[in-house]
């Protein structure tokens, strides 16, 4: 923990009768691109705000490069933050915007304008200096407020939600772009979002929170093929859930009763849930199979439900089946084009098999 | 592919036409849901309003070069009213005192009406609700009232009423700062409720302090509302009658209550000629203040 830039201590935060943080306890090592993810409302941006001074937490401590934040303001924060709105300063030009976190700590002149010049630089935007906010893109003024806050040489660099007011090719461009940003600054980036796909595209580790709790904090594929709860398995990606009842464990394997699909056997790596526990097993729908003809098994144990299609969603690239197995068990299943006529090969109402392994099924407990 | 494009455009085009053209009907186009200016009722809406705004006015600024003492009918051209007020020292100086009232009374009323609006805007406190209905409450108070309890006041207290220039003019502006300030008050923080917190959240976030944040962000942001603020101030103080009226002594005269003083005995086109320069001074005043207020546009 000594080690971490940041460490987030049992932080809680009360608004009237509203917890918007709950005990939050985390740890970011420096240089990390860390994100939080959670639904709107889940705290994230209180947690946010709290570690740039914004918010004082009712409880708890959070320390910066060893130095405990308590009592001290925004301005004296070695944090800089990128707000959701931008907050660009309207009245002043792209190069006043980018000065003025020097400019009122009594930078040298020489100094504010070489360090406004190279921010300008890094954030492509070397050209447009002279010109007022309401001259520029959403992008453009986006990167106005990244300069404006990388000049200061936080840190941490705090990002509230930054692509959310984007179009969906800019943000994606975005996405790229704030991750290679970060690898060029090497500052550690805290990024706070409720987009799923900016998360797991562009940060090192997440923290998926939850009415003002951390559920999980993990890396991206971690938290993805290995959710710790129904609600993390839910809220990242889609996710095919089945009710079960555990019939036993036995070593690195839980036997379990699943209504739809009978007795079954799932790997469990941890020390497993009681006989009799109700518990949910999940697959995400990528992981499942169609076929017209009955799958023959390929060695590994693999599960296998006939099905209709009852609905189905194309998108250009994959297309979401939904299939309705004949005891009325509906299943998520995505599957690639990857031919040109792929998607034309299946109907809605056709008889077909969905299979899968049963080493991808994910056992969530919670 | 270009082509193609072109050919679909010059269908595009023909459809187009074919959807505007209508056989045997008028060729204008049906009256659209927004096209009010091409609606009869709207335009004799809009004439009406202009010609009961600015007839009185433009009649008063024509007949203040009328070549007659009575000024009833128009009997040819001149500009020596124009001269005569320049040289009728109680209009003259009338004049002087109600600009230097003007200018100092807005001077101060935007300063104290701004900072209402910022201690309404930005604080909590007890008795807030009360504190923003005390504010408001001289935008309603009847001027006569106004006018009479400060009368009274500064005679119960004593106000000194024999000063040399200007300040035998305190107590008019005093009166005049009291019913103008909550005016700009209530402009000022309009334009602050439309301010974007985050902006000073950013201003604080990058290092500075609460008063560099307060001079380098907020107060830009307010400026267009300052500007109307002093500029209603301004065009409250000079024109008022009723509480200068109550609060000026027989050396104090203003332009308003000269003007009324002069009109009891016969309209000459003098008034008219010194009212017509007080208008072009406030419409110039207000076309400086907007040009002040958007450099940009220019």
């Amino acid at each position: 923990m000594s080690n971490d830039i940041v460490s987030v201590q049992g932080v809680s935060k009360r608004f009237g009768s509203v917890l918007a943080v709950d005990d939050v306890s985390f740890g970011i090592p420096r240089n990390e691109f860390f994100a939080l993810l959670g639904p709107s409302g889940c705290g994230k941006t209180t947690l946010l705000r709290i570690i740039a001074g914004l918010e004082h937490p009712d409880d708890g401590a959070v320390i910066i490069d060893g130095e405990d934040m308590a009592g001290i303001p925004p301005n004296r924060r070695p944090v800089n933050m990128v707000f959701q709105s931008y907050a660009v300063f309207p009245h002043m030009t792209v190069a006043q915007n980018v000065a003025y976190g020097l400019r009122v700590t009594g930078t040298p002149r020489a100094e504010v304008s070489r360090r406004v010049d190279e921010a300008l630089e890094i954030v492509q935007l070397a050209g447009l200096a002279g010109r007022k906010p309401h001259q520029l893109s959403g992008g453009q003024r986006q990167r106005v407020a990244l300069a404006r806050a990388l000049v200061k040489r936080p840190k941490v660099l705090l990002l509230d939600e930054p692509l959310s007011a984007l179009d969906a090719k800019l943000r994606e461009q975005m996405r790229l772009e704030l991750a290679n940003l970060q690898q060029q600054v090497g500052i550690t980036f805290i990024i706070v979002t409720h987009d799923q796909d900016e998360a797991l595209s562009m940060a090192d580790r997440i923290a998926v929170m939850n009415e003002g709790r951390v559920c999980q904090t993990a890396t991206p594929d971690v938290l993805y093929e290995s959710p710790a709860s129904r609600f993390v398995a839910e809220f990242i990606g889609k996710v095919n859930l089945f009710e079960s009842r555990v019939l036993g464990a036995n070593g690195r394997t839980l036997a379990v009763e699943v209504g739809e699909l009978g007795a079954l056997e799932v790997p469990h790596e941890k020390a497993g849930p009681r006989e009799g526990a109700a518990i949910a097993l999940a697959v995400r729908p990528e992981k499942l199979t169609i076929s017209t003809a009955p799958p023959d098994g390929d060695g590994r144990a693999r599960l296998a439900v006939a099905a209709r299609v009852i609905n189905w969603a194309y998108y250009g690239d994959t297309s979401h089946m939904y299939v309705r197995t004949e005891k009325g068990l509906e299943l998520n299943v995505n599957i690639q084009n990857t031919t040109r006529d792929t998607a034309e090969s299946l109907n809605v109402g056709d008889a077909v098999w969905v299979s899968w392994a049963a080493a991808d099924m994910i056992v969530l407990e919670e | 592919m270009t082509r193609k494009g072109a050919q679909v455009h010059a269908m595009a085009r023909s459809f187009a036409g074919l959807a505007r053209w209508r056989p045997g009907r008028s060729r204008r186009a049906p009256l659209g849901p927004l096209d009010y200016g091409r609606r009869l009722w709207l335009r004799i809406v809009v004439a009406l309003t202009f010609i009961l705004i600015y007839m009185p006015i433009v009649t008063l600024m024509v007949f203040s070069f009328n070549d007659s003492r009575r000024n009833i009918v128009w009997r040819g051209f001149t500009t020596k009213y124009y001269v005569k007020a320049w040289h009728n020292d109680g209009l003259f100086e009338a004049f002087t005192n109600s600009l230097t009232i003007a200018v100092v009374s807005t001077i101060v009323s935007t300063i104290i009406g701004a900072m209402v609006a910022l201690l309404l805007w930005r604080f909590r406190f007890p008795g807030k609700a009360a504190y923003e209905g005390f504010m408001a409450l001289p935008i309603v108070i009847p001027d006569i009232c106004l006018g009479v309890a400060m009368l009274v006041f500064f005679a119960r207290i004593g106000w000194p009423a024999h000063m040399p220039w200007p300040l035998n003019l305190s107590a008019i502006t005093i009166a005049h700062i009291a019913f103008s300030f909550p005016f700009v008050s209530i402009v000022v923080r309009a334009r602050l409720a439309g301010f974007n917190r985050e902006l000073e959240e950013a201003s604080r976030d990058l290092g500075a302090s609460e008063w560099q944040t307060f001079r380098h962000v907020i107060l830009p942001y307010m400026k267009p509302g300052l500007i109307a603020g002093a500029l209603l101030a301004f065009t409250l103080s000079l024109d008022d009658f009723v509480v200068t009226f109550f609060t000026s002594g027989p050396n104090t005269v203003t332009f308003p209550v000269k003007v009324y003083s002069m009109v009891r005995f016969s309209v000459t086109p003098e008034v008219n000629a010194a009212s017509t320069v007080l208008i072009l001074i406030t419409v110039l005043t207000t076309i400086l203040a907007v040009r002040f207020q958007n450099p940009a546009r220019n």
